[in-house]
């Protein structure tokens, strides 16, 4: 690729070879290729209806691709309800906030680290001390996972249900609870919607964090073109489920193709 | 490979509004709850009480109160109102994994109860002369229920919703149809026993104890229960437990975060069905017989009232939700005769209704009003209407004190005249309707002729017929609770979107 890759020898992490998806006659994602390496981050831009959400729902299981394969690390993924794929390595955040509410925020943290334990229901109900020292670990690493972002999710809110939370703490709370599944590579479905400049900022220097302290590959969904141009390693732009553009933020920000998928050609856009 | 960042990070900008609290920003929303709890008045300071207790001092208080119950009712009351509210609560805590933890609404929970009933009939009577001790025949049915409910947790792993609930309102139907009348003919002899279902069953025995009266079965479904609440209170604050919140809330999201959804919701149809069958072999071996009207979908509709009352999702909500509904269920059988304790109860209930009113001169008047409204109304009938208009006297007037003065206000006929208790009933409907139509003075003035009629009603079609008062006034308790506490009585109120 274009960009000089933050590690000389990048090896593939997430790989998609011609996947493809359609629901009834519209094509959301046309034969799309794909690769992440180790500790990138790769921002997919495009239009409203681009496909950008559907790609993560297909690597997360959520649909299965009609066509194509999509490895992680190697395995594929493809026919995996999506709670193995989340214990395979692959987690998510959504576009539209989908915390778990009604239960407090580090029970939220908690709950997604079900993949990762072990204990029970058996052995839950008679508090083994295995179960016991599990819980410790849970909780300990939920407490790990919510020291990432500093104040914002410290102390006092810990036990808060999560709808008291501000909206961009419920970001950084999904993010958090991404993050307890301890994934291999991160898909962040734009993490800076609705935020101010100021937090807007902050989720952008979160997301180097995160890549460079917390070692994980991301690969995100990114409106905020600010944003875009802050972390990206690369690229990619996608329209009508078709790539059309990859690699360095500059190289496909100027692309014209890029610029006729969001403004439209020179004739109909200009005058 | 997330090792590092254990020391917090340095905080980035100070600039931003949360790190303090604002009004309108998270802490606030979340003290709400904090000014709620010093805004509780009278019953504040118990409530705040109770609620700083830590929970196994709650299920100790309990149990103290609970384990002495048999040394202070007789035998009719600890069977009616002791062990049935046992039953409920088991039951209601069962179907609280089901319905409360993982979201599933199980429409056909009571056939586990009639098939661990059954089971218990076939297995420890001389209906096929098997004798199973107790600490066989008890494991052995819970696991088969529990398995049934695997089976049919398997084969509607698919089917979410509404569709769940319809295929197992069916399988209790078809339960139901199964014991009643299908009845196969097995070693000749009819499998369930049919309309007359299966009776002299064994009672619960250990070894050579015979757990036969009412207070042996009283304190060992207490144990039952104090097991089956501890047990869930783990299960409910383990990764399990969080699992099954997790998937109530958001079922994709909670997919998505490594949760096996198909898994845990069979899990708690199976840990429900096995808590029921456990309850349903207990429970007939109490009752010494088992026929299919235990097991029809008006126990289903109280279980489901006791869960929904209590407090869906809470361990307590159940017991609680048991202890309200069944005591006031039983309290309002028309066997357990109080009358004069109702008719105080009715009386106080809408003088109550009247006082809490505000301000409170609205309030006098309305009561003065409906006072001498009475007695002008009384006096006006006696003295143009025929005197069997006035010259009745409430049912059991003998034995009620304030039924011996009631007829000097209150219109009771001698004898029915016509369709008098179809008007009465359908004047009640339309006075209601009127006082909550208007507003203001005009409300005040339309509540004295309607809290008059109410009275009229009482007496001369509620009172007389006792069997339907108790519905009703069982309808009337359930509504009035849960339009005060739609969240349960220890339930926290859900926020579905914020």
């Amino acid at each position: 690729m274009a960009t000089p890759e933050p590690k000389p020898d990048p090896k593939p992490l997430l790989e998609l070879a011609g996947v493809s998806m359609s629901f009834g006659g519209l094509v959301v994602i046309d034969n799309l290729d794909l690769v992440v390496n180790e500790h990138e981050v790769v921002s997919v831009i495009g239009p409203n209806g681009a496909g950008k959400t559907t790609l993560f729902n297909l690597i997360t299981g959520i649909y299965p691709p009609d066509a194509g394969e999509i490895r992680l690390d190697g395995e594929n993924l493809v026919g995996l309800p999506p709670h193995t794929i989340a214990q395979r390595g692959a987690a998510r955040t959504f576009q539209t906030l989908r915390l778990f509410l009604n239960m407090s925020v580090i029970e939220n943290v908690m709950a997604s680290q079900y993949g990762q334990t072990k204990v029970g229901v058996a052995r839950s109900m008679l508090r083994t001390p295995a179960m016991r020292r599990e819980e410790k670990e849970i909780r300990a690493r939920a407490e790990e996972k919510l020291a990432f972002f500093g104040k914002r999710l410290m102390g006092y809110r810990w036990d808060q249900p999560a709808y008291s939370l501000s909206y961009a703490n419920r970001r950084r709370l999904e993010i958090a609870r991404a993050m307890a599944t301890e994934p291999k590579i991160l898909l962040l479905d734009e993490p800076a919607a609705g935020m101010n400049p100021t937090e807007t900022h902050e989720i952008t220097e979160l997301i180097g964090q995160l890549r460079d302290e917390g070692g994980y590959t991301i690969l995100l969904i990114e409106h905020d073109m600010h944003v875009v141009e802050g972390i990206s390693d690369r690229v990619v732009a996608l329209d009508h489920g078709v790539k059309i553009a990859e690699g360095s933020f500059d190289a496909v920000a100027t692309d014209p193709r890029v610029v006729e998928a969001y403004l439209g050609t020179k004739a109909t856009s200009t005058k | 490979m997330t090792d590092e960042p254990n020391t917090p990070l340095p905080e980035p900008e100070p600039t931003d509004a949360e790190v303090e609290t604002r009004i309108g920003v998270d802490s606030w929303v979340a003290e709400s709850e904090d000014r709620q709890a010093r805004k509780r008045g009278f019953f504040g300071p118990a409530a705040r009480g109770w609620d700083a207790s830590p929970d196994p001092v709650k299920l100790f208080l309990f149990i103290a109160v609970a384990a002495t119950l048999p040394f202070w009712l007789n035998t009719g009351d600890l069977f009616a109102y002791g062990l049935y509210t046992l039953i409920y609560a088991i039951l209601g805590l069962g179907l609280n994994v089901v319905v409360g933890f993982a979201g599933l609404l199980d429409l056909g929970y009571v056939a586990y109860f009639g098939i661990g009933a059954y089971g218990y009939a076939l297995v420890s009577s001389d209906h096929y002369r098997i004798h199973w001790p107790t600490l066989v025949a008890l494991p052995a049915i819970t696991v088969f229920t529990a398995l049934i409910g695997l089976g049919l947790g398997l084969t509607s792993r698919r089917l979410i919703g509404d569709y769940f609930a319809i295929v197992t309102l069916f399988f209790l139907q078809a339960f139901l149809v199964f014991t009643n009348t299908a009845n196969p003919v097995i070693h000749g002899v009819g499998l369930t026993g049919g309309s007359s279902g299966i009776g002299n069953l064994d009672p619960l025995h250990f070894g050579t104890h015979d757990l036969t009266t009412v207070k042996q079965q009283y304190w060992f479904f207490l144990i039952v229960l104090i097991f089956a609440t501890a047990g869930l209170y783990f299960a409910n604050r383990s990764r399990t437990g969080r699992g099954w919140r997790a998937l109530r809330e958001d079922p994709l999201a909670a997919e998505v975060m490594s949760i096996p959804v198909n898994r845990l919701k069979r899990l708690a149809i199976v840990m429900g069905a096995a808590l029921a069958g456990f309850c349903g072999a207990i429970f007939a071996a109490t009752q010494g017989s088992v026929v299919t009207s235990y097991f029809t979908l008006n126990v289903l509709i109280i279980i489901y009232a006791v869960v929904i009352l209590g407090g869906m999702g809470s361990i307590a909500g159940p017991i609680l939700g048991a202890i309200v509904i069944n005591v006031s269920f039983q309290f309002l059988q028309p066997q357990n005769d109080h009358p004069d304790v109702k008719r105080w109860l009715f009386y106080g209930a809408l003088v109550l209704f009247v006082a809490l009113s505000k301000p409170w001169y609205r309030a006098v008047v309305v009561l003065v009003g409906t006072v001498v409204f009475g007695f002008a109304v009384h006096a006006i009938v006696s003295a143009t209407a025929a005197d069997s208009w006035t010259s009745g006297i409430p049912a059991d007037a003998g034995s009620s004190s304030l039924g011996k003065h009631i007829s000097d206000w209150v219109i009771i006929p001698a004898t029915s005249h016509g369709d008098f208790n179809t008007v009465l009933y359908i004047a009640l409907v339309a006075a209601v309707c009127v006082v909550r139509s208007v507003s203001g003075w005009w409300r005040t003035l339309a509540l004295i002729p309607t809290l008059y009629l109410t009275a009229v009603v009482w007496e001369n079609v509620l009172s007389p017929n006792p069997a339907v008062t108790a519905e009703i006034l069982f309808g009337v308790l359930l509504i009035v609770i849960m339009t005060a506490r739609p969240q349960g009585l220890i339930g926290t109120a859900r926020v579905e979107i914020v």
